[in-house]
């Protein structure tokens, strides 16, 4: 069984090969499933971007309202929201946003689907990343706290100028473990219709019957994503880090 | 470089290995001491579940009869298969036999066998009774629901580009999902094949609210799927299936499903045999769709 790449560069309606593998485009040109796999690569790094957008907003606010001293509501609140969202297996998520809260709430109604699954997405993301947050802040000593609220800091400058600052450095790992999730969690928007990588190696796979090509293609462009994403965290983490700031391994006291 | 080379070398080897043990069904069958059927979760009337694993439908019940005639007191295990996974379960040997709704077509014919044609279907539009909708044309600027893993998604594609009409694609992952497109009003047309979008209207809440309209996109030759390379078990299939139809059997089966009310709503889906599929009746071939479109 050899594998045929060709098929990449057929046209998708009457499967001729297309010159230079790409197509003219247009709603009357060609277009080849090079063309296509392309497409459906933007959409995936689209959902999974706007989504991580929406995770680290929504997890950084979560996670620290959970540890703030004098607001057991807020905090209860956070943890509430941790709960609900991580307790919900995913595509259950993706569904409900797509089926049943546009009838509960009308509103949700006219929204596009790309804005609903970023919500799915997003918000499952945020409770994860808000454990982390939270995790972060703790993992302080707590003298941090008290150092800054002895120089007069008000709690939200605490917060900003002492905490965040080294929590936030101290989560970079499994940040980028979250980021890089977000794109492979993306492929459940396939199951509401975004047509995206895996949508698309279900369908291409079925039109040309070579399924193997298409997963393998498939499969290289999620490989690549998540990659990028790992690196340009990696070049965060050491841009950010400051010697002998946080916690060092091994230090004797 | 040297890794995606080993990555292709282990691939190539599950493929021919897959291949080599499963191409004689029969002997298949004798040693494993059962056959698989391979079948669809809503494909009504062809194919569908009642829930608890059990299946039924028209093709469901014609797999059954050829079965027990071809290995009598062999027990048959079912296995749900969908649009994008039925050839390569057929083709790796985890279903034996596909009975479902997949169209005969030269793309498919490179990797599966088809038995001889036992039912038609032409593509055509579902709609709300009261949607404006009434043919092809009238979607431009519409939502148009289809089921990925399926032809019509080439077929909508290809009817938007020779007509420059402009729609909104929207895929269901299953038949099920795609009507409920259309039934929440997410979607204002489906398209699909005939038999599929009767069956589900049939069996939904409300089967006055839907109708089929508009002119056939495309005629497809549905049937049976078996493996590639496997003549003896084809020539057994297709023996019975044209004893059936020169007997009657098939149009017996025909009406049953088609013609008068079925399970789970004893609602009847009325779709009267097609002139086409008449035809075959009396010249049974196995033909893809390719030879049937390029006659009219």
């Amino acid at each position: 069984m050899a594998l045929d790449w060709q098929i990449f560069c057929q046209d998708t309606i009457d499967r001729t090969a297309v010159q230079g593998c790409f197509g003219s485009g247009g709603p009357k040109g060609t277009q080849t499933y090079l063309d296509w796999l392309l497409q459906a690569w933007g959409q995936t790094v689209l959902v999974s971007a706007l989504s991580l957008v929406v995770a680290l907003v929504i997890g950084a606010i979560i996670g620290t309202i959970r540890t703030l001293p004098d607001s057991p509501w807020l905090a209860r609140l956070g943890n509430w929201w941790v709960e609900l969202f991580r307790n919900i297996p995913l595509l259950v998520q993706i569904f409900l946003w797509y089926h049943v809260v546009p009838v509960l709430f009308p509103a949700f109604a006219g929204m596009p689907k790309l804005a609903l699954v970023v919500a799915g997405l997003g918000l499952f993301t945020s409770a994860r990343i808000a454990e982390q947050v939270r995790a972060g802040i703790q993992a302080l000593p707590r003298g941090q706290r008290y150092a800054g609220m002895a120089l007069g800091f008000t709690t939200p400058q605490y917060y900003r100028y002492v905490l965040l600052p080294m929590a936030f450095r101290i989560i970079i790992p499994p940040l980028t473990s979250e980021a890089m999730n977000i794109f492979k969690n993306s492929s459940v928007a396939f199951a509401v219709s975004i047509t995206e990588l895996t949508f698309y190696a279900q369908q291409v796979g079925e039109e040309t019957a070579h399924g193997i090509e298409v997963y393998m293609a498939v499969t290289a462009l999620y490989i690549v994503s998540a990659f990028a994403i790992n690196r340009i965290m990696a070049f965060i983490e050491k841009r950010a880090r400051v010697p002998g700031f946080v916690a060092q391994t091994g230090g004797g006291h | 470089m040297k890794k995606k080379f080993w990555l292709a070398v282990a691939l190539t080897a599950t493929a021919i290995g897959a291949h080599a043990q499963a191409n004689d069904t029969m002997a298949k069958v004798k040693s494993a001491g059962k056959v698989v059927m391979g079948t669809r979760e809503s494909s009504a009337p062809l194919a569908y579940t009642l829930g608890n694993n059990q299946y039924t439908g028209y093709h469901v019940e014609l797999c059954q009869r050829i079965l027990k005639s071809v290995f009598p007191g062999t027990p048959v295990e079912y296995v749900a298969v969908t649009s994008a996974n039925r050839i390569p379960l057929v083709q790796n040997g985890t279903v034996d036999i596909e009975c479902g709704s997949t169209t005969n077509n030269e793309a498919r014919q490179k990797d599966v066998a088809f038995a001889l044609t036992t039912f038609v279907t032409e593509v055509r539009t579902a709609v709300k009774t009261d949607s404006a909708i009434k043919s092809v044309a009238d979607l431009n600027g519409k939502t148009v629901a289809t089921t990925t893993g399926t032809t019509s998604v080439a077929l909508l594609r290809k009817n938007k580009r020779a007509q420059g009409i402009q729609f909104k694609e929207v895929y269901g992952k299953d038949h099920a999902d795609s009507f409920l497109l259309l039934e929440s009003g997410r979607a204002d047309a489906f398209v699909m094949d005939d038999n599929i979008l009767a069956g589900l209207i049939a069996s939904s809440a409300n089967p006055k609210n839907f109708h089929i309209v508009g002119e056939t996109l495309n005629v497809e030759p549905i049937a049976i799927m078996i493996r590639k390379d496997d003549p003896k078990f084809k020539k057994a299939v297709d023996d019975y299936i044209r004893g059936a139809m020169k007997d009657g059997e098939i149009k017996i089966l025909y009406d049953k499903w088609f013609m008068k009310p079925i399970p789970p709503k004893n609602v009847a889906v009325n779709l009267p045999m097609g002139k086409i599929l008449t035809e075959l009746m009396k010249n049974p071939n196995d033909k893809p769709a390719e030879a049937f479109n390029n006659q009219q």
